[in-house]
């Protein structure tokens, strides 16, 4: 038999098209979803260069990133936001690609209408041009982000030249405590191996505490992994994965879904491979996270304070806290559950999903949100929308006094007109914090669905396991 | 599209002693809703070279006469890193810039670099913080694509190295998606051939169906 690989081997080897000289490779993309703002120039390219797209059927086009989410009527009102609709519109249209309609069914962010249409498979090759499309990774598919110009390529002939990684393995360990979840598992991950903790290679995430996580808390760890360096995050698909799929619209279906079950199986990393690297995670005693800083490697534990520049001995590290610092508007040792907030955002690819709004609906249920504090909560698409209606999860935070949006990238990218005034505060289950991200000045706090929810309902960052 | 050939270059360097510069920094999320490709220099570093009154910040090094059109930029660790917005790359050609270098990219952002005339080049720490010191000198900077040979004032000439297929491309101005097709065609064809067979799921059901246009011209909803 031949060597034991890894998921990631099994996943590479399957799609090289041809090997290219310097040692790339030239991979097969089984998938490709678009949206309007990373789109427009490789249409453009398509156009100028005279081509179709060799596989139509094989692609998905929605509008998710500069979408208004207060009400979706028939016209955008930002004339830069429509005319980008507009222009992805004719686009799909031009080139017969599949397109989720603005106010239809099954519109929402990217990377969580891939897996909910049942287009995310295991198996597959995944890309959008988009950093978090590393989210899709939880189902074991090989999904990663890419730019305008690449693009193009797939469209016109569904390849691209890539390097292989090293791999991985991100080894969790222990279990999940009552009132932490996947988002802090991911955040105390990045907190551990810094913010390039995982350049160059693929990331697997394994132990029984991942098989134990539902997809959706998968599709949060593999979502972050972009911000540990790594544009590869994978769990093995397992019966967990197969039920989540099955039925859905884009699922194989009849003899096709045993074939497929039947391969799929054929997946996970064999007995006795080898990683390049072992990170171990141990769940044991793990509170809730919060970034206090312009980094999503600058987390701490809720109980912990804002760590001191006097205290860190590397030069680096230490003008590289001064400077967060600064940004954040933070004292030195002072208590992460004494900062004060003035907005709260719950969405995004990382967290817009029915298990995160049920998750913030608990701690938001029969309490309201403080003075002087703005919630949002923008599901991270139409069907969920629906879904959170049904179970009245909507009554639940328009009772609480918080806002109650249609699905978009929203707060997370702040391309909309959600985004933060100069020195506000946010408490967001979004993935980065980077200066400005939010808006110019605008101060994120990352944080998970119940963190961001008690948040809302104390006007401060607090520990969410207080309010349950 | 087939880009300009990357011809030889040849000038001062910009040093941006920080780690992390991502490309958020690099350009801005609220630019995003300008489509054009052409035009964006304006917006590189904008929230680094403009205050909100609009007026330039002092001590910027892109606002310092002697390094505005540098066509070299040497900064920390990470550069790149973020979001895959190629409007970064975009950005960093309209302001004239046709080489970085760095310890490590963020590897979309140099993916798309060599997508459109910018060579990233890749070095040691060490060696990085030696060629910002004499970029701030304000030394001349050469970067020779064909020899894969970075020279500055003051220093022997460095080796560095760009993947063969994407040297290739960039000294001929070759579009990337014309090279694949011209010579891979058929083993996608072939490829596409095995994988009908092992994973079939793939290519049938409604991936099926063509794409079809409601009489009226109204666009389909999902496939």
């Amino acid at each position: 038999m031949t060597k034991p690989r890894t998921l990631y081997d099994k996943l590479w080897d399957s799609h090289v098209v041809a090997e290219l000289p310097g040692g790339a490779s030239l991979l097969y993309i089984d998938r490709q979803i678009l949206h309007e703002v990373s789109s427009p120039q490789a249409f453009v390219a398509m156009r100028e260069a005279g081509r179709q797209l060799r596989r139509p059927e094989t692609h998905l086009a929605v509008a998710d990133h500069a979408v208004p989410t207060r009400a979706r009527k028939d016209e955008i009102a930002d004339p830069l936001a429509r005319s980008q609709v507009a222009e992805l519109e004719a686009n799909v249209s031009e080139f017969g690609i599949p397109y989720a309609t603005l106010n239809g069914p099954e519109q929402g962010i990217v990377h969580v209408i891939g897996p909910e249409t049942g287009f995310t498979l295991p198996g597959t090759t995944i890309v959008c041009g988009d950093s978090h499309t590393t989210t899709n990774g939880a189902f074991g598919a090989l999904a990663f982000g890419i730019g305008a110009s690449e693009q193009g390529t797939v469209m016109a002939a569904q390849v691209l030249p890539q390097t292989r990684a090293r791999t991985m393995k991100v080894e969790v360990v222990g279990q999940l405590g009552r009132g932490v979840d996947a988002k802090d598992v991911a955040l105390a991950l990045i907190a551990k191996i810094g913010a390039h903790g995982a350049v160059g290679h693929a990331v697997e995430y394994t132990g029984s505490a991942v098989s134990a996580m539902s997809m959706a808390q998968r599709m949060t760890l593999c979502n972050m992994t972009i911000e540990a360096g790594s544009r590869i995050g994978l769990v093995a698909p397992d019966v967990t994965t197969f039920a989540f799929i099955k039925g859905r619209r884009l699922a194989p279906v009849g003899p096709m879904w045993e074939r497929a079950v039947e391969s799929w199986r054929t997946l996970p990393t064999d007995e006795g491979a080898v990683y390049d690297k072992v990170v171990t995670l141990d769940l044991d005693d793990m509170a809730p996270q919060v970034s206090w800083g312009t980094s999503p490697n600058q987390t701490l534990p809720i109980g912990a304070a804002v760590p001191n520049p006097a205290d860190i001995a590397d030069p680096i590290e230490r003008r590289e806290t001064e400077k967060a610092l600064a940004y954040m508007g933070l004292e030195p040792g002072q208590n992460l559950a004494d900062i004060t907030i003035d907005q709260v955002f719950i969405g995004s690819c990382t967290n817009g999903r029915i298990e995160d709004l049920r998750s913030a609906a608990a701690i938001a249920q029969g309490r309201k949100v403080a003075q002087g504090v703005k919630a949002i909560v923008v599901p991270g698409s139409a069907a969920t929308r629906a879904q959170a209606e049904t179970e009245g999860l909507d009554r639940v935070f328009l009772d609480a006094g918080i806002e109650w949006r249609f699905a978009g990238c929203s707060m997370c990218v702040a391309m909309n007109d959600d985004r933060l005034a100069a020195g506000q505060r946010c408490a967001s289950t979004s993935n980065r914090n980077f200066e400005g991200q939010q808006g110019p000045g605008g101060r994120t706090h990352l944080v998970s669905p119940a963190m961001a929810a008690a948040a809302a309902v104390t006007g401060h960052l607090v520990d969410a396991r207080n309010l349950a | 599209m087939p880009a300009q050939p990357f011809t030889a270059v040849s000038g001062r360097a910009a040093a941006m002693r920080e780690d992390k510069i991502d490309t958020d920094i690099i350009f801005p999320a609220r630019f995003l809703l300008i489509t054009a490709k052409a035009g964006l220099g304006d917006y590189a570093f904008h929230d680094r070279r403009f205050a909100s009154d609009g007026s330039k910040i002092e001590g910027y090094v892109l606002n310092d006469p002697r390094f505005a059109n540098a066509p070299v930029i040497i900064a920390g660790a990470n550069f790149g890193s973020g979001s895959s917005r190629e409007q970064a790359v975009w950005a960093l050609l309209g302001l004239g810039v046709r080489t970085i270098i760095s310890s490590s990219f963020g590897e979309i952002f140099q993916s798309n670099c060599m997508r459109n005339g910018i060579v990233p080049i890749v070095l040691p720490e060490g060696q990085v913080a030696a060629l910002m010191d004499l970029a701030q000198a304000r030394a001349i900077f050469s970067v020779d694509l064909e020899r894969q040979e970075l020279g500055a004032e003051g220093h022997a000439p460095i080796s560095f190295s760009i993947p063969p297929e994407r040297r290739l491309a960039l000294l001929n101005g070759w579009d990337e998606t014309d090279q694949i097709v011209n010579q891979y065609s058929g083993e996608i064809e072939a490829f596409e051939i095995r994988q009908r067979q092992s994973q079939p799921w793939l290519y049938t059901g409604s991936l099926q169906r063509e794409h079809r246009r409601r009489p009226s011209g109204q666009l389909q909803e999902g496939l």
